[in-house]
């Protein structure tokens, strides 16, 4: 089909060439060459062909995701795919960034059998893990209790005489609720319980409980499990519910590499449990990918229809202009354009940052674990809470149409928005970076200095020496300068960081328990992790611009990083006025340039989305086609609908003519 | 088990729906099954649930017009098929001539014929002007002939049009003679009333899945050489007579009064009535579900007892609250207008018209960002269709842009102010709700501890104070006066005229609540409780929008920390009566539809009981697919990539 006249338009005009930010974006013009090959793989591949997921039930969903993920296990072999990000591209095409059934058996059990069993565990279970005889999935989350991992109540008492556990769920909220794959995929699940032995509770430990028969896939006796029911999206994926009744295993089934219980019931304590921060943290950076992923997702459908789509009037007599030449559409669009881009680069600094420090973790120097950690989880929380919120707008800046499945924008929140909980609730995320900011702060107030991003903290107490507000200390900042801004932030961050502390301490003053002042400041602490990430997100945007050598590119860049840390500033205005980092005229004047930058931007944002180099059939989305055939493309996909299976639908016969004839 | 109903006596009659036992308890409407069911399966079930009311309406001798409706609107909780058949009737009574309601009414009302509304198209629809389909008349045959010249004029999205309507109110631009006379209505028959085949020249069918509204076929249709006989134009305000001259009559503006008619009525049953079953739900939850300790040795804290969750979901609460009662001073606007216009008087119309535009974009874009608060503060579980939060959101946020854009009706709101702001400045009369418009001052705020921005005149002055200057500062326009086009200069300006119009709403619906909360004088511990309420919706408001209030220096960065401490005090106070305040919106559990929000709390064994229903339980395994692929062997260590 021939292209879109707006959107051709849009591209012949844009002031840099769009392969080059896609390049930056993957690293190098050579992982985006690797990258686009894997894509063909799929694409070409008849047997990843599917019907439109929007039009099939759950069920259907559901099989043809395993269908899909039995045939891609082979794949990745066939094709030679054995890089991490080859296999997570692969993955995530053919699943159309979609989770999956086998997603727990490939991302927690088996990497939990190698990290966490012992040699002989590994060869009873790995091999036919390996080979999808046995299936697994990953059992941590009770109905009542998810991310507070201590109150679990599953429990796994040793039983001397036969050399087994007795594994139970004593109370309704102890079911294993929501784990993937578990309702109808897995045979196999490690199950977290609490391990009592000799009488004494040892605290939470791993077991290997198989659940289902092999062959006939029947739940063994003892064992209740099923799907939980149907979800906001995941449908692909089976959570499901598993409930124990004195079901036994053998002792050898407990991981054991760490902590162990000998056949008389001794427990012997494992050595150290730090190597699991790092897995936390390598997820959380995933998220943080994820979140610029989806945006970004989002961003390309509303802003390529943005520029198909006609509306209403700027002047008179003349024709309908594009709404993306509305100021207050560019206004909800560009600061989110702005977003992915940033959290783009953080996800990639947080990547390579892991994988720096994961060396030295494996040498035993855990250093800068701490920070990491802590780091990782508000920004989780950060940039999770800031896409979900995105997505939505981009999809209700689509008008009605952004509302049907079509637009492909509800599948992508849908997908997404759960990230606000999973892998750690996201206030409570917010609540650990705090934690690590009061102890930095606390070590610069007793005059030790800190390192890293929260270095920042060290300059409050140099201005302790004068006995001034640090709200009074004036920053003369250059709205023009990203650099200026950057700095804007920091004392930002430190005014609330230190503001957080000092109420902490004045509930503590008042004779509060520990925890009810941290309760009582837990509003404050959240806006001072967030004040902190915040200024993270700008730093690294910031000192990202510099490494671009293209000047055509690192100019429409070094825009968005402006709109990206002036828009921030609008939107928290009190933050920056009650601390006197800026004047009310320089805030009118921060107003001004963001809307300077949305017309700015304006002639690049189609250029800027097709940087993303989101392949038509990874979008799914009929609004966001990269030819902009859009209107006559709903109408085909319309026709294909369930509901139009016949003409005339069965419910005419069955209700509406039995009534016409009554009435 | 919650806590005993009733800790203090809350008896807000005017917030208890009205109960329809006979509806909720008959079978046919449970929607119990509603999750687990397909889009076809909800059709046909929404089909099924309005052929019974039909019967029981019939039996019970209530009317489709009659005050009834509404309650059982809500105690079917929307669930059924043929809403836009109301519709219909609706654009028919308005706007067809005596002899056109007297021939189509009927044949609606006993449902001979079932009706749709076709406004909307692919490519247009806030902007009406832009409409594509045509309505050309042909003298020699006393007919017009419709046409959808191309795919973007194809209509699109209305209700009922998919699979069930057999007639529909087609708005088309009406040519005579080559002249375009703008958009008119049309009465057109798109299926056979004998076996509810396609007319012909008609071609229409479902556009598809949506994020909700399953119980309704949203369609396409699309008209070739459609003729239709002169009368089928709806004809009260013009007419095209037999020898093709156009003719005007009456005031059109009348139009304006069922727009905002539709708008205000969709705020209670489709805005607020979410919001309160979301509270409901993430409250009552919130004081089962338990999690880690606050107190070493103690039971785990009910996660209501932490103040991160409070914050999330008390000022949720006070919004409910505070747009119920928006809601009520909206209808009082809306009778004195309605009163004025049955006299012939359209000069308050303008107002209501402006009102009803910035209240419901106002109140669509907090209910739905309270409902997502409501739905992320359940944790995981909330996430589960059984919470019944997704299908409260997914609905709830059609709302910001179904009968008016929110950014288009805020900026004729907007529009509308800095007319009355004009108009104030220059002494003329403007209405009472706008004259504060004409006297901002530079000030500041004289409250000089905590405790005095819980005093509704402190806080209500910095709202009109900030209201004023947002609305005034657009007013003086200054690019106007720089000498842009007046076009681009409106354009230039639309973000901050936006927000202008929301600092109204806001600053109206704080005023209203605190007005509300003094005349409840009568009932003093209700009134104690709303009063704390109150404060909490107008402080979460300024805590919220601090750079706002802090700008122009009227509130100063101590009174801001003030206002902080206020606000945090005022959640540990309303968290003690959480329960009985949703508990007073009294919906039944069947209304409610949720396996967290039920009243007795017990949530998971409801939740485990519900979930062995779900029809994937019943499905046999799907292991074939897995065990036709087994061949796996090196490079081992990828894996934990995933």
């Amino acid at each position: 089909m021939v292209m879109n006249a707006d959107l051709r338009r849009e591209r012949a005009a844009a002031t840099f060439q769009p392969e080059l930010l896609t390049h930056i974006l993957d690293g190098g013009a050579e992982r985006t060459r690797r990258r686009k090959e894997i894509e063909a793989l799929v694409i070409n591949d008849p047997d990843f062909q599917h019907e439109d997921l929007n039009f099939l039930s759950r069920s259907q969903r559901y099989e043809q995701a395993i269908r899909k993920s039995s045939l891609m296990v082979m794949k990745l072999r066939e094709h030679g795919i054995a890089d991490p990000d080859e296999i997570y591209w692969f993955k995530s095409f053919i699943h159309r960034g979609r989770p999956e059934p086998l997603d727990l058996h490939l991302g927690m059990f088996l990497p939990t059998l190698l990290t966490q069993a012992t040699p002989e565990q590994q060869d009873r279970f790995f091999m036919p893990a390996w080979n999808l005889e046995i299936i697994g999935t990953y059992a941590q989350t009770e109905m009542g209790h998810g991310t507070h991992l201590r109150g679990l109540e599953t429990t796994a008492t040793y039983d001397p005489a036969t050399q087994e556990f007795i594994l139970n769920s004593p109370t309704v909220t102890s079911i294993k609720w929501w784990p993937g794959g578990l309702g109808k995929t897995s045979n196999h699940a490690i199950v977290l319980a609490q391990l009592y032995t000799q009488g004494q509770c040892k605290g939470l430990h791993a077991f290997i409980v198989p659940i289902r028969q092999l062959g006939t896939h029947e739940p063994l006796p003892g064992i209740t499990v099923g799907d939980i029911g149907p979800k906001f999206g995941y449908d692909e994926m089976d959570n499901g519910y598993l409930k124990m009744d004195n079901f036994r295993i053998p002792r050898e089934n407990m991981l054991m590499k760490y902590a162990q219980v000998e056949p008389d019931g001794t427990y012997v304590k494992p050595l150290s449990d730090k190597l699991t921060y790092g897995t936390m943290v390598f997820i959380r950076s995933l998220i943080v990918g994820d979140s610029a992923r989806s945006l970004s997702r989002a961003c390309t459908i509303a802003i390529r229809y943005s520029a198909v789509r006609h509306q209403s009037e700027l002047k008179p007599g003349e024709p309908e202009p594009q709404i993306l030449d509305y100021q207050t559409q560019q206004y909800k669009l560009f600061p989110l354009l702005a977003t992915a881009y940033a959290f783009h680069f953080v996800g990639t600094y947080i990547k390579n940052t892991y994988h720096r420090i994961s060396g030295d973790i494996n040498e035993g120097d855990l250093s800068e674990l701490p920070e990491l950690h802590a780091l990782t989880a508000g920004l989780k929380a950060f940039t999770s809470w800031t896409a979900n919120a995105g997505i939505e707008e981009c999809r209700m800046a689509c008008g009605g149409h952004g509302y049907s499945r079509c637009s492909g924008i509800p599948d992508i929140y849908v997908t997404f928005t759960p990230s606000c909980t999973y892998e750690g609730e996201n206030t409570v995320m917010m609540l650990q970076t705090a934690r690590f900011l009061v102890k930095s702060y606390t070590q610069v107030s007793s005059g030790q200095q800190v390192t890293g991003m929260v270095s920042y903290l060290n300059d409050l107490s140099r201005q302790r020496i004068q006995p001034q507000h640090v709200a009074a200390r004036a920053v003369t900042v250059r709205l023009n300068d990203p650099i200026s801004l950057v700095e804007a932030y920091k004392a930002r961050a430190a005014r609330l960081v230190e503001a957080a502390a000092k109420n902490l301490q004045a509930e503590l003053n008042h004779r509060k328990s520990k925890e009810d002042a941290w309760n009582r400041t837990s509003v404050d602490l959240v806006r001072a992790s967030e004040a902190h990430c915040h200024y993270v997100v700008v730093k690294l945007f910031t000192a990202k611009l510099s490494e671009i050598s293209n000047a055509a590119v690192r100019a429409v860049l070094t825009e968005l990083c402006l709109l990206y840390a002036l828009y921030g500033i609008s939107k928290n205005t009190g933050d920056f006025l009650q601390a006197g980092i800026l004047t009310d005229a320089q805030i009118t004047q921060v107003n001004h340039h963001v809307k300077e930058l949305l017309a700015a931007i304006r002639p690049n944002a189609v250029a800027l989305v097709d940087s993303f180099d989101f392949h038509d059939v990874h979008l799914g989305s009929v609004l966001g086609r990269y030819d902009g055939n859009v209107y006559e493309n709903m109408f085909e996909w319309a026709k294909k609908s369930p509901l139009n299976k016949t003409e005339v639908h069965e419910s005419f016969h069955k209700h509406l003519k039995p009534m016409q004839a009554k009435l | 088990a919650l806590p005993s109903r009733v800790t203090i006596s809350i008896q807000l009659t005017p917030l208890r729906p009205a109960r329809f036992p006979s509806i909720e308890r008959d079978p046919v409407f449970s929607r119990e099954n509603q999750y687990f069911q397909s889009q076809n399966e909800r059709y046909e079930a929404a089909v099924r649930k309005a052929v019974h009311l039909q019967k029981k309406m019939h039996e019970m001798g209530w009317t489709e017009s009659g005050p009834e409706f509404k309650y059982i609107y809500r105690a079917v909780s929307g669930d059924i098929a043929f809403l836009l058949h109301r519709i219909f009737i609706r654009s028919i009574s308005v706007l067809g001539s005596d002899k056109q309601i007297a021939k189509w009414i009927p044949l609606a009302t006993q449902h001979k014929l079932i009706g749709s509304y076709a406004q909307t198209e692919l490519g247009h629809g806030t902007y009406l002007q832009g409409l594509e389909t045509t309505a050309v008349f042909d003298i020699t045959t006393q007919e017009f002939i419709l046409n959808t010249p191309k795919v973007s004029a194809m209509k699109w999205w209305p209700g009922d049009m998919g699979r069930s309507a057999t007639h529909t109110v087609v708005f088309a631009q009406l040519y005579i003679n080559g002249k375009c006379y703008g958009v008119h209505p049309f009465i057109v028959q798109i299926r056979s009333l004998r076996d509810h085949s396609l007319c012909p020249g008609i071609t229409a069918g479902d556009i598809g899945p949506k994020m909700n509204f399953e119980n309704v076929d949203n369609g396409y249709l699309m008209l070739q050489n459609v003729r239709v006989p002169r009368e089928n134009m709806l004809n009260k305000f013009c007419e095209v007579q037999p020898d093709g001259t156009y003719v005007r009559q009456g005031s059109q503006k009348i139009n304006y009064f069922t727009m905002t008619t539709v708008r205000i009525s969709l705020i209670s049953d489709e805005v607020i009535i979410p919001l309160m079953k979301a509270c409901t739900i993430a409250i009552r939850y919130s004081v089962v579900r338990r999690q880690s300790k606050l107190k070493p040795g103690k039971q785990e804290a009910k996660i209501l007892d932490y103040q991160t969750q409070q914050e999330k979901l008390l000022p949720q609460l006070a919004t409910a609250y505070a747009f119920h009662f928006i809601n009520d001073y909206l209808q009082e606007l809306f009778n004195r207008v309605y009163r004025e216009i049955r006299k012939k008087n359209f000069n308050t119309l303008p107002e209501l018209h402006a009102f009803s535009s910035g209240f419901k974009a106002m109140v669509t874009q907090y209910s739905t960002s309270a409902v997502q608060i409501c739905l992320q503060a359940c944790g995981g579980h909330g996430y589960s269709s059984l919470s019944g939060l997704p299908s409260l959101y997914t609905r709830i946020i059609a709302s910001c842009i179904y009968e008016g854009e929110n950014t288009i009706l805020l900026l004729q709101t907007a529009r509308f102010l800095i007319k009355c702001s004009r108009a104030a400045s220059a002494g003329q009369p403007v209405p009472p709700s706008v004259t504060y418009l004409a006297a901002v001052k530079p000030g500041k705020c004289p409250a000089k501890n905590k405790l005095e921005f819980l005093s509704p005149d402190i806080y209500t002055e910095a709202y009109q104070h900030m209201a004023a200057r947002s609305v005034q500062r657009m007013g003086n326009g200054d690019l106007i006066q720089s000498g842009v086009k007046k076009h681009d200069a409106w354009n230039q300006c639309t973000v901050q005229l936006a927000q202008a119009a929301k600092a109204h709403c806001h600053y109206i619906t704080v005023k209203n609540f605190a007005e509300t909360v003094e005349k409840l004088k009568t009932e003093a511990g209700i009134q104690k409780i709303m009063k704390h309420l109150c404060d909490l919706f107008a402080l979460h408001g300024i805590f919220s929008n601090a750079g706002v209030f802090l700008h122009d220096g009227y509130v100063s960065g101590a009174q801001m920390d003030m206002i902080t401490a206020s606000y945090l005090d005022l959640l540990a106070v309303i968290r003690k009566d959480a329960v009985p305040l949703v508990d007073a919106f009294d919906f039944t559990d069947k209304s409610l539809n949720s396996a967290l929000g039920s009243y007795d709390g017990q949530v998971y064994q409801r939740l485990y009981e519900w979930a062995q229903k779900s029809p994937t339980n019943k499905q046999v395994r799907m292991l074939d697919y897995i065990r036709a692929t087994l061949c796996i062997s090196q490079s081992t260590r990828c894996l934990l990539f995933f």
